[in-house]
C-alpha cells in the first residue's frame, strides 16, 4: 500500500469567478500518511478549512492535483463522491453536530444507518464502539444530557463506526476546555491511529500540538513548511 | 433512515406540535366548512329528494329551480297523461302558507299538496299516525322538526290541532322528512285541500309527478313530453341539480363559503409551511452533516417528504376527527338535519392536505438539496 493517503499537487481553490475570483488555495503540495496524524494549522482565514473540504470531497477543487486514498475524489461525480465520502471518510465536526433528539449511540451509529444497516445492528456496533471510549454507560443518554467532552466523544464513535481509511477533524477541541481538550485528543490518538489510517486534524489549538506526527503549517492560501516529529504517549 | 428522521421530527416538540395543530385547523375547517355547504346545498332539494314514487317533474318550461314556479293549468296534467310512454301523471301543490299554534305562536309553514287518490309525493318514513288518515277532512301529515316547534318538549301525539291560514288543522301523522334549506316545518296535506288552505287561484298545480312506462327512461320520457307539451320536464335528480346549481350560481353562499375554505387552505399552507420551514432551517447544520456522512440528496429529500407526510398525516387525522366527532354529536338536533361528513369530502380534505404538505416542504426541500455539505466545516 502506498504510504501516502492524500496528496495535493498544486491544489487550487477559487470562489467567484474572473477578476472577483478570491482565490483560497493558492497552489497547494501536501501529503498525508496512513499511521499518522497530520495537524493543519495556521492563522484564521488561510485556508485550513477549505483545505480540509477540498480533501473531504465536499468542495470541488479550481485547478491542481488531488489523490485522496488512491481516487482522484474531485472526478467523482454525484452518487459516487457521496458513497466514497460514506466508505472511506469519517468527520469529526468543531460543533460535534450530534442530532439531539437521538441518543449517543443512535448518534454514533447513522453512518451504518446511511449505509442501509438494520437499526438495530446498528446501534449494538455503536454501543461496543462507545464502551471503547469510555462512554459506555451513557449510550443512551441524549446529547443535552452530555458534557461537551462527552459529546465529542460520541463525534468520535460517529466517525470512526464504519472504520474509515481517512478521519477528517475540524477544530475537535475548540469547543472544549483544555483539559478535556487533551483527554479527548489522546483518546483521537488512541482509537484512530491505525496503519491502514490517516488522519487530519485543522486546529488552532496549539497545546494539542503534542499529539500530531506531522503538522503543516498553512498561511495565506499556501503550505509554508512541514514540522515532523515524534508522538511519544 | 426513516427512523432518524422521525426521531428529527419530534424531538423538535414544539414545532411537530405546532405543524400539526396548523394541519389539524386547517383540515376541519376544510371539511366541516365543505360539509356544512354540501349539506345547505342538498337541502335545497329536500322536497325532491322525499318524492319517492315519481321520478320525473313536469313544470312550466321557464322553470329555474323548485322554490319559484309558475302552476300549470289541469288541461297541462291531461296533456301529459296522453304523451305516450307516460304510465301516470299527478298533480302536486308546493306552496307557503302560516301556522298558529293554540299558545299564539306562529310560523311560516312549507305546504305540499298530494294526489287526492294516490297520495304520490308522500315521505316514507311516517314516525307516528298514517297517510290514509289524511282522506279525512280539514287533516295534515306535519315533519318533525314542525311538531316540536308548535309543541317543545312534548312526546309525539296525533290529534293535535294547528290554526293554517284561519282553517283549524288536525295532525294525523309525522313523519320524517328531509331538511328544507330554510328549515321551516313541513306540512303535507291532500291536493285538494292544499288549495283551500291557501286560497284559491286561477291556476292551483305546481308540479305534475309523471312515473314513466317500464322499459322507457326517464330521460327518454322527459323529452317525450317536453316534446309533446312544451313544458319542462326533468328527473328527479336533474332537477335536483339544477335547482342546487341555481343556489350556487345566484346566491352568495358558495362564495362566503369559498372564502372560508380557502382561509384554511392558506393558514394551513403558511403556518405549516412556515413552521416547516423553520424546522429545517434550524436543522440545516444536521443535514449538512449527513450530507457530509454520506447521506445522498435523494435519502435526506426523503426523510423531509418523509417528516411533511408525517404531519400531514397525524394533522389530517386529528381535523379529520374533529369534523366527524362534531358531526356525530349533533346528529340528532333537528336544526342541523342533513349536515354530514360525506366520503367525497374525505378524500377531497386529504388531497388538500396533501397538496398543503407538499407545498409546505418543497421550499424546504429546496433549501436542503442545494446545501453545500461543506457548510459543516465553517463554526
Amino acid at each position: 500500500m502506498n504510504s501516502q493517503a492524500v496528496i495535493c499537487t498544486r491544489l487550487q481553490k477559487n470562489f467567484g469567478k474572473g477578476e472577483d475570483a478570491v482565490k483560497v488555495l493558492r497552489g497547494v503540495d501536501f501529503e498525508v500518511r496512513y499511521g499518522e496524524m497530520t495537524f493543519l494549522v495556521g492563522p484564521s482565514g488561510c485556508g485550513k478549512t477549505t483545505l480540509l473540504s477540498v480533501i473531504a470531497g465536499l468542495l470541488d477543487p479550481s485547478g491542481g492535483d488531488l489523490a485522496v486514498l488512491g481516487t482522484e475524489i474531485a472526478k467523482l461525480r454525484g452518487s459516487n463522491a457521496v458513497v466514497f465520502r460514506r466508505q472511506n471518510l469519517g468527520f469529526v465536526f468543531q460543533q460535534f453536530n450530534l442530532l439531539p433528539s437521538l441518543t449517543a449511540a443512535e448518534n454514533a451509529s447513522v453512518p451504518l444507518l446511511a449505509a442501509g444497516w438494520s437499526r438495530k445492528k446498528a446501534v449494538e456496533k455503536a454501543v461496543a464502539i462507545l464502551e471503547d471510549l469510555g462512554l459506555g454507560a451513557r449510550a443512551h443518554a441524549k446529547p443535552n444530557q452530555l458534557s461537551g467532552g462527552q459529546q465529542q466523544r460520541v463525534a468520535f464513535a460517529r466517525a470512526l463506526i464504519h472504520e474509515p481509511r481517512l478521519l477528517v477533524c475540524d477544530e475537535p477541541t475548540s469547543a472544549l476546555d483544555a483539559e478535556t481538550g487533551h483527554h479527548v485528543m489522546e483518546l483521537l490518538r488512541k482509537s484512530a491511529v491505525r496503519a491502514d489510517r490517516a488522519v487530519i486534524v485543522v486546529t488552532h489549538d496549539s497545546r494539542i500540538y503534542n499529539f500530531a506526527d506531522r503538522i503543516a503549517y498553512m498561511n495565506d492560501g499556501l503550505i509554508t513548511h512541514v514540522e515532523e516529529q515524534k508522538y511519544a504517549a | 433512515m426513516n427512523f432518524v428522521a422521525w426521531q428529527m421530527l419530534t424531538g423538535d416538540r414544539a414545532k411537530y406540535l405546532g405543524m400539526i395543530f396548523a394541519i389539524a385547523f386547517s383540515t376541519f375547517l376544510m371539511s366541516h366548512q365543505v360539509s356544512i355547504f354540501c349539506g345547505l346545498m342538498n337541502r335545497t332539494r329536500s322536497q325532491i329528494v322525499d318524492v319517492k314514487d315519481a321520478g320525473i317533474w313536469v313544470m312550466d318550461a321557464k322553470t329555474q329551480y323548485l322554490d319559484e314556479v309558475k302552476a300549470l293549468t289541469d288541461q297541462d296534467l291531461f296533456r301529459i297523461r296522453g304523451v305516450e310512454g307516460v304510465e301516470w301523471a299527478v298533480p302536486l301543490f308546493k306552496g307557503t302558507s302560516r301556522a298558529k299554534g293554540a299558545d299564539g305562536k306562529f310560523r311560516g309553514v312549507i305546504l305540499m299538496g298530494l294526489d287526492d287518490s294516490t297520495l304520490v309525493g308522500a315521505p316514507r318514513k311516517v314516525l307516528l299516525g298514517s297517510w290514509n288518515e289524511l282522506r279525512s277532512p280539514e287533516t295534515i301529515a306535519i315533519d318533525q322538526t314542525g311538531y316540536k316547534f308548535f309543541f317543545p318538549n312534548q312526546p309525539f301525539e296525533l290529534g293535535r290541532t294547528l290554526d293554517l291560514n284561519d282553517h283549524l288543522v288536525r295532525i294525523v301523522a309525522i313523519v320524517d322528512s328531509e331538511a328544507p334549506f330554510v328549515n321551516l316545518p313541513v306540512f303535507y296535506t291532500r291536493y285538494t285541500q292544499a288549495i283551500t288552505f291557501v286560497g284559491r287561484e286561477r291556476n292551483q298545480m305546481s308540479f305534475a309527478l309523471v312515473k314513466g312506462q317500464d322499459g322507457l327512461t326517464d330521460a327518454e320520457v322527459c323529452r317525450r313530453i317536453t316534446a309533446a307539451t312544451g313544458l319542462k320536464a326533468s328527473t328527479s335528480l336533474d332537477f335536483g341539480w339544477e335547482t342546487i346549481w341555481y343556489y350556487i350560481q345566484n346566491t352568495g353562499i358558495p362564495i362566503n363559503f369559498g372564502i372560508t375554505v380557502a382561509i384554511a387552505l392558506v393558514v394551513g399552507t403558511v403556518v405549516s409551511g412556515q413552521t416547516f420551514y423553520l424546522f429545517v432551517v434550524e436543522n440545516l447544520k444536521q443535514f449538512g452533516a449527513l450530507k457530509a456522512i454520506g447521506v445522498t440528496n435523494w435519502r435526506i429529500v426523503g426523510m423531509i417528504l418523509m417528516q411533511a407526510l408525517i404531519v400531514g398525516a397525524v394533522g389530517f387525522g386529528l381535523g379529520i376527527s374533529m369534523t366527524a366527532l362534531f358531526f356525530e354529536a349533533t346528529k340528532e338536533d333537528l336544526d342541523l338535519r342533513g349536515f354530514r361528513l360525506l366520503p367525497e369530502i374525505v378524500s377531497g380534505t386529504a388531497v388538500a392536505v396533501f397538496l398543503i404538505v407538499i407545498l409546505a416542504s418543497i421550499v424546504s426541500v429546496r433549501r436542503v438539496v442545494v446545501l453545500e455539505p461543506a457548510v459543516v466545516f465553517r463554526g
